[in-house]
């Protein structure tokens, strides 16, 4: 039982460290003399920079500086933003949004995407299961921004069915329209993965056995079917959770959603480099630890996937 | 992409290029999908010549005055907000689009193939590391990780934009290749080869590269797809590609705001945009289920 978990943990500690060093190295050490474009057009007296170069450490080694980084961030300093607020506190107010719509989200893609797959490995190759396919493959050729002002017009503002933007009306009114956009996109990959390992089990021996035994297509399909398939398709679930954290940029900020995509989407817009690099970061990271908690809960409850 | 990837892997044989014929040529789709694939090659090397089918066909040339307006003779496809026909800027903005897709996908398949190879074929130290690389870049998200470096640059052209995405897709890419290498290894016609005395490039060219090409040409494909999708989305976001680059996305991303008066700006390129990604991901698909026996 321990190996496993030691073994994901020593993973993560090694994403952990590419992860944040590719940050690191991408964002605020290739970006050239900081106090330079702090400057402008005007030079600083010597002894000014040399100060400031004092200050923010900016003489020492490199992977000096990288481990004062890391340092940081494991103290939750996201850095601050160009008005001196710092982005740990401006997230702060923003994760209840993000977590309902993510929530939301996710189960309309659960429940879609499963009976959708269902549907598709029962009817494996024929028209059912074509038409799923080809709707599943024709929504993820359409980017997300698309979609979303499209539901947003045509559901919204022209029929009237659900709020436009903002979340005033409170759940499930306000999150209901968003949650079904982010949802659409996940929906591909779970029914593939379901439909898959519907066939798949549709095909052993069990199966067979169970059909012979005479037992009812209800129960062959509702009981042992469904169960056997469905585990392939949670732990994918588990880990598209992490995905629909961060994934929800898009749809937040064009449902103007105080959550922390759409902080990340005006912070975009408005050129504040802080404030999208600290959010991201903490994104990719509670990601990360989200991920590696989803393998270690599995090789819990499945013997089969831990790995020796 | 990390799905597209597992979905990819197998431990089938390649089939070889008659049965490939012959398992494809009755399927319309793959017809449908190459024209589509084709024609859209086609546009991409000679835009001019379709841009001037409806008379005017430079998508500088503007005029504010007929700002917004709906089709009309000669602009197909309506104007956009600063008067630009619509329909030449998605003629040139097939170019742009279908570059990022296929430099991005180039960028990665020569990343992908040197190192996958190397370490499927020699293992060791080398296949170690790589596959600890491979983890930390398929280990979050795609988006967000794009945002941050491109966020971060100030200058941002299709070639920019393409490097910056490669950095991202190759390690699915590199994967795919190292499994697929690691097959046919210790197959015994490579045993053959390397008993002969051949070189270890000569082996790897003529003999274990070629088992590889059929599932790596099929996530290449799908690969195009998303990265086209992929960049528009990051233009949106406004940290993908800048004017004056005319792409799908860039016209997208400023229809988008006036989608409620003017839908024409945004349905032609959005079309245009799906039909291809469509085609694209359609074919890598077929490909994938005639190449791997196993899925199908």
């Amino acid at each position: 039982m321990l190996r496993p978990v030691l073994q994901r943990v020593g993973e993560l500690l090694i994403v952990f460290f590419g992860v944040t060093f590719l940050i690191y190295a991408m964002v605020f050490a290739l970006k050239g003399d900081p106090i330079a474009t702090l400057a402008g057009d005007r030079p600083l007296p010597a002894s000014v920079v040399a100060t400031l170069r004092a200050r923010y450490h900016l003489d020492d080694p490199l992977w000096q500086q990288y481990v004062r980084y890391l340092n940081g961030l494991l103290h939750f300093d996201l850095g601050t933003d160009f008005t001196g607020r710092s982005v740990a506190a401006r997230m702060a107010s923003r994760w209840p949004t993000t977590i309902v719509l993510a929530l939301t989200a996710w189960a309309l893609e659960v429940f879609f995407g499963c009976a959708l797959g269902l549907i598709a490995g029962l009817t494996h190759g024929r028209v059912p299961d074509r038409l799923i396919l080809l709707g599943t493959v024709l929504v993820s050729s359409v980017p997300i921004f698309v979609v979303a002002v499209t539901a947003q017009l045509g559901l919204g503002v022209r029929l009237g069915w659900f709020p436009i933007a903002g979340t005033r009306e409170g759940w499930p009114a306000a999150f209901i329209l968003p949650a079904a956009v982010i949802a659409i996109f996940g929906l591909a990959a779970v029914s593939r993965l379901m439909r898959g390992s519907v066939i798949d089990s549709l095909e052993s021996d069990y199966v067979r056995t169970l059909w012979a035994k005479g037992l009812s297509a209800r129960r062959v399909v509702g009981v042992h079917v469904l169960r056997n398939a469905g585990i392939p398709v949670l732990t994918f679930l588990a880990v598209d959770l992490g995905y629909l954290l961060g994934g929800a940029i898009v749809v937040e900020g064009i449902f103007n959603m105080p959550g922390i995509g759409g902080l990340l989407f005006q912070a975009i817009r408005n050129h504040e480099g802080p404030t999208v690099v600290g959010v991201s970061t903490a994104l990719i990271l509670i990601f990360l630890v989200l991920s590696a908690l989803v393998d270690i809960i599995n090789s819990a409850l499945d013997p089969r996937m831990r790995r020796a | 992409m990390t799905e597209l990837a597992m979905a990819t892997e197998s431990d089938q044989p390649a089939v070889t290029r008659r049965g490939f014929w012959r398992a494809v040529r009755r399927r319309p789709t793959f017809w449908l999908c190459s024209v589509v694939i084709g024609l859209l090659a086609l546009i991409s090397l000679a835009p001019g010549w379709f841009a001037g089918w409806f008379g005017s066909g430079d998508p500088a040339d503007c005029d504010l005055l007929s700002s917004a307006l709906g089709p009309a003779a000669g602009h197909p496809f309506g104007y956009d907000l600063q008067g630009c026909d619509i329909y030449s800027g998605v003629i040139y903005g097939t170019r742009t689009s279908v570059s990022v897709g296929v430099l991005t996908t180039a960028a990665c398949l020569v990343v992908a193939l040197v190192l996958g190879t190397v370490a499927g074929y020699f293992g060791g130290w080398v296949d170690s590391v790589l596959a600890r690389l491979t983890d930390v870049f398929l280990g979050f998200p795609f988006l967000l990780g794009a945002v941050v470096v491109l966020g971060s640059l100030n200058d941002r052209g299709p070639v920019t934009v393409s490097l910056v995405l490669a950095l991202f897709s190759w390690p699915s890419m590199a994967r795919l290749v190292r499994t697929c290498v690691r097959q046919v290894r210790d197959a015994e016609y490579v045993m053959s080869a390397r008993a002969m005395g051949l070189r270890n490039s000569r082996i790897l060219l003529r003999y274990v590269l070629p088992a590889a090409m059929g599932p790596v040409f099929a996530l290449s494909t799908i690969l195009v797809g998303a990265v086209i999708v992929a960049e528009s989305t990051l233009t949106f976001l406004g940290v993908g590609l800048q004017s004056p680059s005319i792409s799908w996305g860039l016209q997208l991303a400023s229809a988008q705001a006036q989608f409620d008066n003017y839908p024409h700006m945004l349905v032609f390129p959005s079309v245009f945009l799906t039909v291809t990604v469509l085609s694209l991901i359609a074919l890598g698909d077929l490909l994938r289920d005639v190449l791997n026996p196993r899925t199908r």
